[in-house]
C-alpha cells in the first residue's frame, strides 16, 4: 500500500500554501522533501498527516493508529520525563504493559537515552529531544512515518544518528517521508520532491533529478560573475545556460544534486 | 522608552481581543454590577397557614408576596415550604400570638420582612385598632437563628473558590498544548474530541473533590456552619457543579490561542460569579435585565444546593431544578467545548461535517 497527494492543494485565506502537489510515499523507502523556508514542505507534510484540510486534491493515509508523526516542534511534554513521554505515547496507540515496556526500552537504546529515561523532555538537548521525539513517533511501529525537518539546527553526529533511526524504520518496512532544508539529506532519499513556493518543482531518484537537469551547466575560474543565470561555488563561478549555450570562458560540468536543486529553482523562476 | 511603547502599542493593536476588553469591558462590568448590587428587598415568598389564613393573607402587603394560602395546613407545611426554598416567610395563624417564621438563611429578606412587620405593628398601634395581621406576633427564626453571615456564605463560598481555581487551572489546559506545539500531537494520535476533553478534566474532578471536602471540613470546624442535609445530594450537586466549572475553564482554553487570552476569559467568567450569584445580593432584587445572567451561571445552582442542604436539610426532591439546570449546564458546557476542538483535532474531517465557512479554508 502506498500513501501520499494526489494533486492535493492547501489555502490559507485567499495564500495558496500548497499548489497541486503529488507525493507518493512507498514502504520500506524514504522520501524526502526538499525546498526552502515557506516553500510548503511543513503544509506538504501536515496535509498527509490530516493536519490541514486539502481544498483540491486527495490524500491516501492509513488510519490514525498507523501513523507516527514528528511535527517540526518536535511536539514533546517538557515537564515528562524521557520514559514518560515514551509511555504516553505508546498509551496514546493502545500499547499497555509488558508490550510497551519492553518497546520503549528497545527504543530507548536505539535513540541513545536509556541513560537519560529520567531527565525531563525540556532539560534534554535540541538533538535528544529531536531523537526522543522520533523514538516517540516510532513507538507503534508505524506504517506511514512523517517527519517535518527532523535535523533542523542538530549537529552533524546527531543528524547521523537521527539518519540511521529513520533508514532503520524503512528497512523495517514502514514508509517514511521527511522534509529538510539541507541537500545533502536529500540524497538519502529514495525518492525526492523538490517544492518551491508550494509546487512541487521536481521529483524523482536523486539521479533522475540529476539527469532531468535542463540546459547546460558550466564552471567559471574565477574573475568576475559571468553574465546570464550564475551563482558562486567555492572559488569558482557556476553559470547555468538553459538554452544550452554556455558563455565564453565557462567549462561544461556535470551537475550534482545540488545543482539539479538550484538549476530547478531558477528554471522554475525563469520560465515564470 | 519610546521604542518600547510604540512595541506594546502594536502588540495590542494585534491582539484585538485583549483591546476590546480593556475599552468594553469596564463599562459593561459597570453597567450589570450597578444594576445587580442591590440589597433591597421588594419582594419576599409568603405562606399562610392556619384558621384565619385567608383573612391575615388580605392585611399582608408588600414587601410580602403570599404565594400560598391554606387555612387547613399548621405548622409543618410552613416550615416545610421554607425547607424547600418555596417561601421565606411562613405565617402561621391560629394561635395567640401569631407566628411568623423565617428563613434565616436568606438574611436581606428576613431584615426587610421585620422591618415590614415593626412598621406594621406601629401603624396598627397608632390606628387604635388591632387587625389580624398587626397582633402581637411571635418571630421565629429558623435554620439561622442567629442570622450568622458566616453560616449564610460560607457554603456558597466553597463553590466560588471551587470556581477560581477549577476554572483557572483548566483553562490554561488546551491552551498549554497549543503553545508548546503539542497538540499536534494529539491531534495525529487516534484520540477522539472527548477522550482528550474528559482526560483533562477527569484528574482535576478528582483533585477539586478532595479540595471542596476540605474546605467544607475547615468551614464548619472554624465557622460552626451546620451541615444538616444528606451529603449524598450535596455529593451530586457539586460533581454536577465541578463538571460545569472545569468544562468552562477547557471550553475557554480550546476558544483562546495564548494563555493571556485563556486568563482573561476566565476572569470574565468568574468576576460575575462573585455578584451576580446570589452568594451576595438577592437574586429577586437584581434589575430584571440582569437577572438572567445569574440563570446561566452554575454557581447560582451551587449557591442553592450547598445551603439548602447544609443549612436546611433541603430534601433531594425539593432541589431538583438546580440539580436539573446544573446537569444541562453540563451537557451544554462540554459540548461545546468537544465541537469546538474537534476543529483542532480532525481538521481534515471537517468537509465532511459541512464546516466550510472555517476562516482559514476559504475558497470558491
Amino acid at each position: 500500500m502506498t500513501w501520499g497527494l494526489e494533486a492535493a492543494s492547501v489555502r490559507f485565506g485567499p495564500r495558496v500554501a500548497l499548489d497541486q502537489v503529488t507525493l507518493t510515499v512507498r514502504p520500506s523507502t524514504v522520501g524526502v522533501v526538499v525546498g526552502g523556508d515557506g516553500s510548503g514542505k511543513s503544509t506538504c507534510l501536515r496535509a498527509l498527516v490530516g493536519l490541514v484540510r486539502l481544498s483540491g486534491g486527495t490524500a491516501r493515509r492509513p488510519p490514525k493508529r498507523a501513523i507516527g508523526y514528528v511535527p517540526a516542534t518536535a511536539g514533546l511534554y517538557v515537564d515528562l520525563t524521557v520514559e514518560e513521554n515514551l509511555a504516553f505515547s505508546g498509551r496514546a496507540y493502545g500499547m499497555t504493559g509488558p508490550e510497551l515496556a519492553s518497546r520503549s526500552t528497545e527504543l530507548l537504546e536505539q535513540i541513545g537515552l536509556a541513560d537519560a529515561r529520567d531527565r525531563l523532555g525540556g532539560h534534554l538537548s535540541g538533538g535528544m529531544q529531536r531523537k526522543l521525539a522520533v523514538g516517540t513517533a516510532l513507538l507503534h511501529r508505524p506504517a506511514l512515518l512523517v517527519l517535518d525537518e527532523p535535523t533542523t539546527g542538530i549537529d552533524p553526529v546527531s543528524r547521523a544518528e537521527l539518519w540511521r533511526l529513520i533508514s532503520g524504520a524503512a528497512a523495517e518496512g514502514a514508509a517514511v517521508v521527511a522534509s529538510t532544508t539541507y541537500v545533502d539529506e536529500a540524497r538519502r532519499a529514495s525518492t525526492l520532491t523538490l517544492l518551491e513556493g508550494g509546487r512541487s518543482i521536481a521529483t524523482g531518484s536523486p539521479s533522475q533529478v540529476v539527469a532531468a537537469v535542463p540546459g547546460r551547466l558550466g564552471i567559471v575560474r574565477g574573475g568576475a560573475q559571468p553574465p546570464g543565470l550564475s551563482w558562486r561555488w567555492g572559488r569558482t563561478w557556476r553559470v547555468w545556460a538553459p538554452s544550452g549555450v554556455l558563455p565564453v570562458g565557462a567549462e561544461p560540468q556535470q551537475p550534482d544534486l545540488e545543482d539539479a536543486v538550484v538549476i530547478a529553482a531558477l528554471a522554475d523562476g525563469h520560465g515564470a | 522608552m519610546w521604542a518600547m511603547i510604540v512595541k506594546e502599542f502594536r502588540q495590542l493593536e494585534r491582539d484585538r481581543r485583549t483591546l476590546a476588553m480593556l475599552i468594553v469591558l469596564p463599562v459593561l462590568l459597570l453597567v450589570i454590577f450597578g444594576y445587580a448590587a442591590r440589597f433591597d428587598v421588594s419582594n419576599i415568598p409568603t405562606v399562610v397557614v392556619g384558621p384565619q389564613a385567608e383573612q391575615v393573607a388580605a392585611h399582608l402587603g408588600a414587601p410580602f408576596r403570599v404565594v400560598e394560602v391554606d387555612p387547613g395546613a399548621g405548622r409543618s407545611v410552613a416550615e416545610s415550604r421554607l425547607q424547600d426554598g418555596k417561601a421565606v416567610v411562613g405565617v402561621v395563624t391560629g394561635g395567640s400570638p401569631l407566628l411568623v417564621l423565617m428563613d434565616g438563611t436568606q438574611l436581606f429578606s428576613v431584615r426587610a420582612a421585620q422591618t415590614a412587620l415593626g412598621h406594621m405593628a406601629q401603624v396598627a398601634g397608632a390606628g387604635g385598632a388591632a387587625p389580624a395581621a398587626a397582633q402581637a406576633v411571635t418571630v421565629q427564626i429558623l435554620y439561622n437563628p442567629n442570622l450568622s453571615t458566616s453560616w449564610i456564605m460560607i457554603p456558597g463560598l466553597t463553590g466560588l473558590i471551587l470556581v477560581f481555581i477549577g476554572t483557572l487551572v483548566t483553562s490554561l489546559g488546551i491552551v498549554r498544548e497549543r503553545q508548546s506545539g503539542t497538540i499536534e500531537q494529539l491531534a495525529v494520535m487516534p484520540f477522539r474530541p472527548w477522550d482528550v476533553i474528559f482526560g483533562k478534566i477527569v484528574p482535576y474532578l478528582l483533585v477539586a473533590s478532595v479540595d471542596l471536602v476540605m474546605i467544607v471540613v475547615v468551614g464548619m470546624l472554624l465557622f460552626g456552619v451546620p451541615f444538616v442535609g444528606s451529603v449524598a445530594t450535596f455529593a451530586l450537586g457539586a460533581v454536577l457543579f465541578l463538571m460545569v466549572t472545569l468544562g468552562m475553564g477547557v471550553l475557554i482554553s480550546t476558544v483562546s490561542q495564548n494563555q493571556g487570552q485563556a486568563i482573561q476569559l476566565a476572569i470574565m467568567f468568574l468576576v460575575p460569579q462573585v455578584l451576580l450569584s446570589g452568594l451576595i445580593f438577592p437574586i429577586s432584587s437584581m434589575a430584571a435585565g440582569v437577572r438572567w445572567i445569574a440563570y446561566v451561571l452554575p454557581l447560582t445552582y451551587f449557591v442553592q444546593i450547598s445551603r439548602g442542604v447544609m443549612l436546611k436539610g433541603t430534601p433531594i426532591d425539593a432541589l431538583w431544578e438546580p440539580l436539573v439546570l446544573l446537569a444541562a449546564l453540563a451537557v451544554v458546557v462540554l459540548g461545546l467545548a468537544v465541537l469546538r476542538f474537534r476543529r483542532d483535532l480532525a481538521p481534515s474531517d471537517r468537509r465532511r461535517r459541512g464546516a466550510d465557512s472555517e476562516p482559514e479554508s476559504l475558497q470558491p
